[in-house]
């Protein structure tokens, strides 16, 4: 989180439905202002229930929600300061995009001339001013997205919530949008907070990522520390793909633990954490070398068969088998022009990885 | 570097929250609570009311005197009551067969095909539905007037039908709104002829729907009083008219004992017809999804 | 679907009975009251086949105008009355938690049901002046002058029951109770479907309950509200029953003036032409309303 000040604390939060469905279990985090914070996780996680939960359109059963210094427990949505983007957009379809935008400062007494001229640069903002009499049924899902941001966003909330809002777009435009929101958030410098279950959409616009798993939130860090040092078994698989290996802890050396796996040997990995007993032993596809050479002793290394190969024009996704009967799966760059496979089918390779490469997984 | 989930969070005792209600649980707020309660107290008071002073002994029922089941033997004895029972029966069964078989060929044939003026029929397949009942009721007895035909069972059963078959209609053809036309193209491809097809495919699917409009059909007729009216002549009483003339005189324990059965055996074939819609759209979800 | 062409037999099977009853059965009779409205009465009740507008003319003298506007009055003040109820009712009932809203709307269609003429009699024995809204009043009225007479039978005047039937108010507390559940169903059916995002984005962006309830709900479920007003409207503007059995004699709506007409009048030519008129109002409604929804769904494009 650096040196931001927390906007949002959540504190031993729990939410419970019925008493025995647990949709939230414990979460405690903070959001720092001007980040772009992303609650990802499988659905049916607890991630909108959470956001929700900040919208104040659900209460928690137990803990504390802190937005701007205030506790928010008994306040009502239409009061807190945050303001949300909801998966439908929920654009108003009696009203056009003007008066859409400016509902929000209508009904809060603000007079009528500084409410059109706030709605006209928050449209302008989203690149819709020349849409500003168009009725919403004339619009495309993107425009209307950009509407309810505009609407949001007019309200100057220290927070803006999204939930899901690239999901109902097609690949382009998502693309295009993800682009979009982040120069958005720099723009209007607020804190936004997104909840997505593509894990492409979290890695390249948050800063911070919440990965949830049923009502647990599992680890909080940034993207690359996310991918590169996941915590678990769920987030090592979760964020991207691996291959995993069971092995058991054997000893530890300075900043170092020492992790014996079956077929592959010794292998010592910088770890900061403290770990014992069986763990596992992942590593990722592109941190994998398929050679029909001998690697050095400095590198992990197994013999394998090549199952498949599966061509993905900027790489090539190739499926290797191991003696022991484990799959391995390598991504292979083509870095170089060929229209031929790298390998054959049933060609013996060798596969190889440097041991600082290895994630080791504890839970 | 990361944050572990289970951050140094401050060891503070676990704030429980009261449940308060969300902005959107409508039904939690007092005052809506108190309008449902009066509203549903308005609309069940007087049915219910009536009801119980059928088993009050005192014939001047506002106070409580005690159980009996004596004036629904006095309404059972009542010739007249009786006789007209028999008459609702009697024209409800025939307007129910007929109007039936004939709305649900219409609703079928709405369904089904596409003809230059159908939306003007269609209006007019639903214009009994909605028009008043008094103008329908005195336009069928200008018509037998006119044709000199006497006034009785058979005239009353004719305009029961007229008014029928196009509920009747209505449902068939909301319930072939779901019927998956493939069934049918199969069976064909599968060697039936059309005949073998609409037997074995396409009436089993609508049987749910038969029955839901026969039944309510049955209930319509059953119930009409104002179209009866106008178009019944002597002997040729209905329950509904005859409880009429009953409370023309003097609402008694007797003739509520006389309503009380007529709302049992209504409420049951609308059940029934309820039932049925919904055990039908459980069975189509299950096969679908 | 498929073009009655190629199957014309069984076309005309299918829709020859339904198409025989609707004319013979029912075109025939609407026509033959039109035909009627323009027909004279001879002096023994007969008809006298001498075509004129007279009788619309007659509809229209004050007297008749009097009880067509206190028609129309009194369809709108229920309707009102009933949306009033109604709304509520409906919107408990569609935003209920699942586990309660069968429940609910089974509760609020079971007296659909029920057989009219009950239902309108019903009210007798609550409204006349030994029932049971005077008993009770007379039982409050009793208990507290009981209270301040210090046990003197005579220091208050007695309770003098109110006359609540047979007139206009016994009507539309008629009306109000039949047209509830026509009213509550479309109504529950179109807010059912309602996107609560709506209510919610509205709250969320600084709206109170009753801005977002005015502002937001009203006019997007405008069309539900429409049609169940609607409905409600035509029965109780052509309604015959519920003035006829708790209105009295001073009372007089379009339906029993009609009935009057084909009874004791015994003036079938002016009863069709009040007949006619009323089926003239009743479609003039039918077609603003086909126009409105036609209007809304071009605006959906």
């Amino acid at each position: 989180m650096d040196n931001r000040k927390p906007i949002i604390s959540i504190r031993n939060v729990y939410k419970r439905f019925g008493g025995s469905v647990v949709a939230v279990d414990n979460a405690n985090l903070e959001i720092g202002e001007g980040e772009f914070f992303a609650l990802l996780g499988p659905s049916g996680c607890g991630k909108t229930t959470l956001l929700r939960m900040l919208a104040g359109f659900e209460n928690p059963t137990e803990g504390e929600i802190i937005i701007d210094g205030h506790r928010m427990e008994g306040v009502d949505p239409n009061r807190r300061p945050v303001n949300m983007v909801f998966q439908s957009y929920a654009v108003f379809p009696h009203m056009n995009v003007l008066k859409n935008v400016g509902y929000g400062l209508r009904v809060t007494g603000v007079p009528p001339d500084e409410t059109q001229k706030r709605a006209l640069e928050a449209l302008a903002l989203v690149k819709m001013e020349r849409f500003a009499d168009r009725m919403p049924n004339q619009l495309s899902g993107g425009q209307r997205q950009r509407v309810a941001l505009a609407r949001a966003l007019v309200k100057r909330p220290r927070v803006l919530l999204l939930d899901e809002p690239l999901s109902a777009l097609d690949a382009k435009l998502r693309e295009a949008m993800q682009l979009e929101l982040v120069r958005l958030q720099h723009a209007v410098g607020i804190t936004f907070v997104i909840v997505t279950h593509d894990q492409d959409e979290a890695l390249s616009m948050a800063n911070r990522i919440a990965v949830m798993e049923s009502g647990k939130v599992r680890q909080i860090a940034a993207p690359a520390d996310l991918y590169e040092f996941p915590n678990s078994r769920f987030v090592a698989d979760f964020i991207g793909k691996m291959n995993l290996f069971e092995g058991s802890v054997v000893g530890a050396a300075g900043n170092n633990i020492i992790i014996e796996v079956k077929g592959l040997g010794r292998i010592t990995v910088p770890y900061s954490g403290s770990a014992e007993g069986t763990v596992g032993a992942a590593v990722r596809p592109e941190k994998v070398r398929v050679d029909h050479s001998e690697p050095g002793s400095d590198r992990v290394k197994l013999r394998g068969k090549v199952t498949e190969v599966a061509y993905f024009g900027d790489e090539s996704a190739v499926f290797l088998e191991n003696a022991t009967g484990v799959n391995i799966n390598v991504n292979v760059p083509n870095d170089a022009r060929r229209t031929a496979a790298p390998f054959a089918i049933g060609d013996e390779m060798w596969i190889s990885w440097n041991p600082a490469d290895t994630l080791v997984l504890a839970e | 570097m990361t944050q572990s989930a289970t951050m140094n969070a401050v060891a503070e005792k676990r704030v429980q929250h009261p449940d308060k209600p969300l902005p959107l649980e409508y039904l939690r707020k007092r005052w809506l609570q108190v309008v449902l309660v009066f509203g549903f107290f308005f609309l069940y008071f007087p049915i219910l009311a009536l009801i119980a002073t059928s088993f009050n002994e005192d014939k001047r029922n506002i106070v409580w005197k005690g159980f009996t089941f004596g004036w629904y033997a006095k309404a059972y004895e009542n010739d007249k009551l009786f006789d007209s029972l028999m008459n609702s029966l009697q024209v409800g069964a025939i307007s129910t067969v007929v109007s039936t078989i004939i709305g649900t060929m219409i609703g079928l044939a709405l369904y089904r095909y596409r003809f230059s003026f159908k939306t003007p029929f269609e209006s007019l397949v639903f214009l009994p539905i909605v028009i008043p009942e008094i103008s329908m009721a005195v336009a069928m007895l200008a018509f037998f007037a006119m044709l000199g035909v006497p006034l009785g069972i058979f005239t009353i059963t004719v305009s029961h039908i007229a008014f029928s078959f196009p509920f009747v209609a209505v449902v068939i053809r909301t319930r072939m709104a779901g019927f998956d036309e493939s069934l049918e193209e199969a069976s064909r491809d599968l060697g039936a002829s059309a005949w073998q097809t609409f037997w074995n495919v396409t009436v089993p699917y609508m049987m749910p729907g038969i029955i839901a409009g026969g039944l309510l059909a049955f209930t319509l007729s059953l119930d009409d009083y104002v179209i009866t009216a106008f178009t019944s002549g002597p002997g040729s009483t209905t329950l509904p008219i005859q409880i009429y003339s009953m409370v023309r005189f003097s609402v008694t324990p007797e003739v509520n004992a006389a309503s009380t059965v007529l709302i049992v055996i209504t409420l049951t074939f609308a059940i029934g017809a309820m039932a049925m819609q919904a055990r039908t759209e459980k069975r189509t979800v299950k096969k679908n999804g | 679907m498929r073009n009655w062409r190629k199957e014309v037999e069984a076309f005309l099977v299918l829709m020859g009975p339904g198409t025989f009853w609707l004319v013979a059965f029912f075109l025939v009779p609407v026509a033959l009251i039109w035909i009627y409205s323009f027909l004279d009465r001879g002096p023994q009740g007969q008809l006298e086949w001498v075509f004129s507008f007279d009788n619309y003319v007659r509809a229209l003298e004050p007297i008749h105008l009097g009880i067509m506007w206190k028609s129309l009055w009194i369809a709108a003040l229920s309707t009102a009355l009933c949306l009033l109820l109604g709304f509520p009712m409906a919107m408990g009932v569609a935003f209920a938690p699942s586990r309660w809203k069968n429940f609910l709307l089974l509760l609020v269609a079971l007296p659909f049901f029920t057989n009219l003429l009950i239902r309108t009699y019903a009210w007798i024995a609550i409204l006349r002046t030994r029932g049971y809204v005077n008993e009770t009043l007379g039982w409050f009225y009793d208990g507290i002058t009981g209270l301040f007479s210090g046990g003197d039978p005579n220091a208050f005047p007695a309770f003098v029951p109110i006359e609540f039937l047979y007139n206009q108010y016994a009507i539309i507390v008629g009306l109000v109770y039949v047209g509830l559940p026509f009213l509550i169903l479309p109504l529950y059916a179109s807010l059912e479907k309602f996107d609560r995002s709506f209510l919610e984005a509205s709250l969320d962006l600084g709206a109170s309950q009753w801005q977002t309830f005015f502002q937001v709900l009203v006019p997007i479920a405008m069309p539900g509200i429409i049609a169940g007003s609607l409905l409600v409207f035509i029965i109780s503007l052509g309604t015959y029953l519920v003035p006829d059995v708790l209105g009295g004699t001073s009372s007089e709506m379009i339906g029993t003036l009609i009935a009057r007409q084909f009874g004791a009048s015994r003036d079938w030519p002016f009863g069709s032409a009040l007949s006619c008129l009323l089926l003239y109002i009743t479609f003039i409604v039918l077609w603003l309303r086909a126009v409105g929804a036609g209007r809304e769904a071009a605006g959906a494009h």
